[in-house]
């Protein structure tokens, strides 16, 4: 497992017994934490210890949690994961296109975040020198070729699934609006319904799922968009 | 001595003058014989005593023509700003109700109680202003002159030869709390007068000249100074009366008077009301409606004039009806104890009277112990009273019809002579008869009389010697053209009164059948607006005019609710009037003396506890709907909507009751299960982790069942907290299906994926159809149906059993279905396993669902205007499945 020793944490979450538990999870993962109770208070200790990774409670006590997720994001970098209530379901939705890396919806197992934790910081390094052979599972992309390969035979993609699935590939791991998907694969000025993507995605399952009832590498995210399963 | 005690009603009189001076504004009146005498003076000096008092005290409105010395008290007093109206081009300044309401001094003082005010005010008259202003407990100071009280109005004319018209109704200066007579000797007032310190308007001055000689004034000073003496005696009257002393005399007396449309009736009502007034006997004005009486139009709208003045005057007013007009007065009279009949003197010519007889005869010859009065009337000719301009334009017809029946006779009679059957005189005169008593029966009165003198002329000229001249031999022949003329003026009369009669029951069977059809419907139907459109649409049809009904509002100003495109709705005061009909409970509009320029007549919907709208009615002519019995019509009409909204808000009162009721026991139940299924988890959890901390000493393997433990009730704890606010949520009607367009595998993975650690010790078998279309449903909503019905095939079937999706086209509906290898659905419940909270049987693990799942599963097929049932499968196992409608434009992508 990678290491995380460095890396700094701040918790915005007004919710004492939430913030304990944090703490002694990611403490044990060896991350160094900083807490703050209320969206201003957060807001201060990020600007004068920019933290690595934000964990953000979208119900805060002070200011809204989405706004507190746009001042972010107005200067920071780094990646940000929201913690909401099941009954903020909009809200989730809206939150990665607000800017946030990813989402976990509360009650949440402790495992689960600390993955996505580390998919967010990974994907928050700087991009070093890519290689062009890419392997997942029983997946090969030769990247340079454009070229995908299940089980070593050739899969035929249509341009359009081809760059879908490289972008998709490209933020493995991390969640991807339908939005930004649409923006990225059709470009920005398409006004294509998410059913196209939708449509398109399940294209690919076909092709590279085994079963794609129960897709290994295309997952969904209902109500949001897609993730790559990275790992 | 009982008869030294006051009488219960005495007390009770009293105290309700009391209570309504609790809730009434008193009204003082400066009463005086004529302008000048200094009335207005008078009350702004009373004015500024009462305000070095610290009296709140408010200027409404004094007359602009005030003398100078009286304007210069107004001084230091506060002023009300007063209303504009533009009329005809000339701005009036007005009296401002509304002004003066919001205000709300102690005491407000308004000049000119019986001024008329000017067109578009609220009140026809200034009097009805003051009532209101009283009604709001304001009081009010007013002035007025003796010959403005409406009871002595025509005594006062007959004087003094000048007619007011502004008037104020008897119960108004009757009510007043305080009268104040400001009196100078009619000399003095002479000089002021000729003194030009009378302001008099310069088209009256030569009227006031005329009105301002010394007899005149005299005379009415001695009537307003007898007016406030009776005022004086009434007051010591119900003080003695109060004090137990014994009564004068038995006061058994009870007036009637006789209305009719002549207009000498207006000055025996008058006269019947002041003698009411002296005798301290209640009257009742009543109007005989007979077949026979020609009843058209106009003289109906007098009537109903004559019963509006009665009423004003403070008459009971009552319609009857009979062939005799004297025998239905008097059984009406004696049906009622009354000891005096007051009736007009009619001017009829002699021989009418001895031929025909009169009223006033018939009724002095049978009223026995009752007394009549007959008060003397005007010819009706001076007054232009006989209804001719309305009578039906003379046709020629009938005199054509009647002109050709006598031609048949004559020819029948010629024919009858020349063959010999019957040539006696008599019996061509009977043949002539027969056709004058045809003519009279079939075409009325006027041609009955043309076809006697043609009859008369015929048989004068054809069959009566000398032949062929219109001399008369023999002076017998005379006898037989009188009673040709008689028999047919009397059968025209007949049969005309008949005709009358046969109308008068029609109509009245029409309204009697129009009330019974309208409560009838009325009684059939549910819902405001149905009321009030079948009540609207049945007063249209009545009235054959448009109709406008304004429904009350728990708050704010009336609102229509039929109508919409009448010009009632369309008038700009429409909804101030009906606001102001629903406050007062009282009828407004043309030919009322409140806000006649309304746009039709309104009557108050009143029911048995408020009042509840108006409905509006416009027709033509607005008069017709005061005829008494169009009126009354309208009145019932009116309560019969009124007591059906009733009854229909009452209804849904209960109603609401009733769900409200169901709701709570609803509610009551899920929080008997839902506290018991939110204590279990949390037992467990509380337990589990208390001995984790508390016990010292426990091995490594205890210690993480415990943990287990808490994990597993904590995930349960939050799958029932989130079925319980999905049901509250879809319950409240707050769930609208967000549909997009979804392929149906991409929401079925996702379901399988959230329920993978439910399902991990069964296989599931996923069956979809190929090339299924994209299905426009919620994607959210239906992967919650099918993680719930995923989730009680893991609990209640055993390990290792298949569970089964499959989904196909079903003609326009798609079929997606989860089935089982597990117990089935007790055979029986295969409805109820849909009910909140309904558990079937334990879970295989021995555990409990929360009994929403399958409500949630219902709720969401519904709003997706789908089905889900569930049926035991021939092999054993349950089946779920799930109907949704697809659409039909669902949008196909090409990858390719």
């Amino acid at each position: 497992m990678a290491t995380s020793g460095d890396h700094l944490v701040l918790i915005i979450e007004d919710e004492q017994p939430i913030r304990r538990f944090l703490r002694a999870s990611l403490t044990n993962e060896g991350y160094r934490l900083n807490e703050a109770a209320s969206g201003e208070e957060g807001l201060r200790v990020a600007a004068s210890y920019p933290p690595d990774l934000v964990l953000l409670d979208l119900g805060l006590p002070d200011i809204d949690g989405q706004q507190v997720l746009r001042r972010l994001r107005e200067w920071l970098a780094a990646p940000i994961i929201v913690l909401t209530a099941r009954d903020q379901e909009q809200q989730k939705i809206n939150a990665p296109d607000a800017g946030a890396d990813d989402y976990v919806t509360k009650p949440f197992a402790t495992g689960e975040l600390l993955a996505r934790m580390r998919t967010a910081l990974r994907h928050a390094q700087p991009a070093g020198p890519q290689s062009s052979a890419v392997c997942i599972g029983d997946l090969r992309f030769d990247l340079a070729a454009r070229l995908v390969f299940k089980r070593e035979s050739l899969i035929h993609l249509t341009p359009l699934e081809y760059k879908l699935l490289v972008t998709m590939l490209k933020h493995a791991g991390k969640v991807l609006t339908h939005r930004f998907l649409l923006r990225e694969v059709w470009g920005p000025e398409s006004s294509q319904e998410t059913h196209y993507l939708r449509v398109f995605v399940a294209s690919l399952r076909r092709k590279l799922e085994d079963d794609p009832a129960r897709p290994r590498y295309l997952l969904t995210e209902p109500g949001v968009g897609y993730r790559f399963a990275a790992e | 001595m009982a008869t030294k005690r006051p009488s219960p009603d005495d007390l009770l009189a009293q105290a309700e003058a009391e209570e309504a001076q609790g809730r009434r504004g008193s009204l003082r009146v400066f009463f005086g014989y004529a302008a000048g005498v200094g009335k207005t003076y008078s009350m702004l000096e009373n004015a500024h005593r009462a305000l070095a008092k610290g009296r709140d005290l408010v200027v409404g409105y004094i007359e602009p023509h005030t003398r100078p010395d009286t304007l210069a008290l107004l001084a230091g007093l506060e002023p009300l700003p007063t209303r504009a109206i533009e009329y005809r081009g000339v701005t009036l300044r007005e009296f401002d109700v509304d002004a003066a309401l919001a205000r709300r001094p102690d005491v407000l003082l308004v000049d000119e109680l019986a001024h008329t005010n000017a067109e578009g005010s609220r009140h026809a008259k200034r009097w009805q202003d003051v009532d209101e202003l009283l009604a709001a407990g304001i009081n009010v100071w007013t002035t007025l002159n003796v010959q403005h009280i409406e009871s002595l109005n025509d005594v006062i004319g007959q004087i003094t030869g000048v007619t007011v018209r502004e008037t104020v109704p008897d119960h108004i200066f009757d009510a007043a709390d305080e009268i104040e007579l400001v009196d100078i000797s009619p000399e003095e007032l002479f000089a002021r007068f000729r003194a030009g310190k009378v302001y008099v308007p310069d088209q009256a001055q030569r009227a006031m000249q005329n009105f301002f000689s010394k007899g005149n004034l005299t005379a009415l000073r001695e009537m307003s100074l007898r007016e406030a003496a009776r005022r004086v005696h009434t007051d010591v009257e119900l003080a003695r009366r109060i004090r137990a002393a014994p009564e004068p005399w038995a006061t058994a007396e009870r007036l009637l008077v006789c209305v009719g449309p002549s207009p000498t009736t207006a000055r025996v009502i008058r006269t019947a009301k002041r003698m009411a007034v002296a005798l301290d006997a209640p009257w009742a004005a009543v109007a005989v409606e007979t077949a026979g009486a020609a009843e058209d139009g106009p003289a109906k709208s007098r009537i109903a004039q004559h019963f509006r003045l009665a009423e004003r005057l403070g008459a009971e007013t009552d319609t009857i009806s009979g062939q005799d007009v004297a025998a239905a007065i008097l059984e009406y009279a004696r049906g009622r104890n009354v000891t005096k009949i007051l009736i007009g003197k009619t001017h009829q010519p002699r021989w009418k009277r001895l031929l025909l007889g009169s009223v006033v005869d018939d009724l002095l010859e049978q009223s026995g112990d009752i007394d009549v009065y007959v008060i003397q009337g005007q010819k009706e000719s001076e007054e232009g009273g006989k209804p001719r301009a309305a009578s039906p334009r003379p046709s020629w017809k009938p005199y054509l019809g009647s002109a050709c029946a006598i031609l048949v006779g004559g020819l029948a009679a010629m024919a009858l002579k020349t063959l010999h059957l019957a040539d006696s005189p008599a019996n061509t005169a009977m043949i002539f008869l027969a056709a004058v008593a045809f003519v009279a029966a079939r075409f009325g009165r006027g041609p009955a009389i043309f076809a006697s003198v043609l009859a008369v002329l015929a048989f004068d000229f054809f069959f009566v010697p000398p032949f062929r001249s219109f001399g008369v031999s023999d002076a017998q022949y005379l006898v037989t053209f009188g009673v040709m003329l008689i028999i047919g003026l009397m059968i025209s009369t007949l049969t005309s009164r008949l005709k009358r009669q046969i109308e008068s029951t029609r109509l009245r069977e029409q309204h009697t059948s129009a009330l019974y059809q309208l409560g009838k419907q009325l009684s059939s139907l549910y819902g405001g607006v149905f009321l009030v459109s079948a009540a609207a649409k049945k007063v249209a049809e009545m009235t054959g005019g448009e109709v406008a009904v304004y429904l009350q509002q728990p708050s704010g100003p009336p609102q229509l609710a039929f109508g919409y495109n009448t010009a009632i709705a369309q008038h700009p005061i429409s909804v101030s009037v009906a606001q102001w009909v629903v406050e007062h409970d009282q009828i407004a509009g043309p030919a009322t003396n409140t806000l006649p320029n309304a746009a039709g007549l309104f009557i108050p919907l009143a029911g048995s506890q408020r009042v509840l709208g108006a409905i509006a009615v416009r027709v033509p002519d607005a008069e017709r709907l005061l005829d008494p019995e169009q009126r009354r019509l309208l009145e019932a009409c009116a309560n019969q909507l009124a007591l059906a909204l009733e009854r229909d808000e009452m209804v849904i009162e209960a109603a609401e009751a009733r769900v409200q009721a169901e709701a709570e026991q609803v509610r009551s139940a899920l929080l008997s299960g839902v506290s018991h299924d939110l204590k279990t988890p949390l037992a467990a959890i509380a337990g589990a982790s208390s001995s984790l901390l508390e016990a010292t000493s426990l091995d490594e393997e205890t210690r993480r069942q415990l943990l287990e433990t808490v994990a597993a009730e904590a995930a349960r704890l939050n799958r029932l907290l989130e079925n319980i606010l999905q049901m509250s949520r879809l319950d409240a009607g707050a769930v609208k299906p967000n549909r997009q367009w979804h392929v149906l595998e991409e929401i079925v993975g996702s379901a399988l994926r959230r329920t993978s650690r439910e399902l991990q010790t069964h296989t599931v078998d996923v069956r979809l159809a190929p090339n299924l279309p994209l299905v426009s449903v919620d994607g959210l909503l239906l992967e919650q149906v099918l993680v719930n019905l995923l989730e009680n095939a893991a609990r209640y079937t055993p390990p290792r059993t298949a569970v089964t999706i499959s989904a196909s086209i079903d003609g326009r509906w798609l079929r997606l279905s989860v089935s089982d290898h597990g117990p089935g659905v007790p055979p029986g419940a295969e409805e109820r396993i849909f009910e909140k909270f309904y558990r079937a049987t334990p879970t295989a693990d021995g555990g409990r669902g929360s009994g929403l799942g399958l409500a949630i599963c219902r709720a969401i097929a519904q709003i997706h205007g789908g089905t889900i049932t569930a049926t035991n499968r021939p092999g054993g196992g349950a089946e779920f499945v799930l109907r949704l409608p697809l659409a039909k434009d669902a949008p196909h992508v090409v990858v390719e």
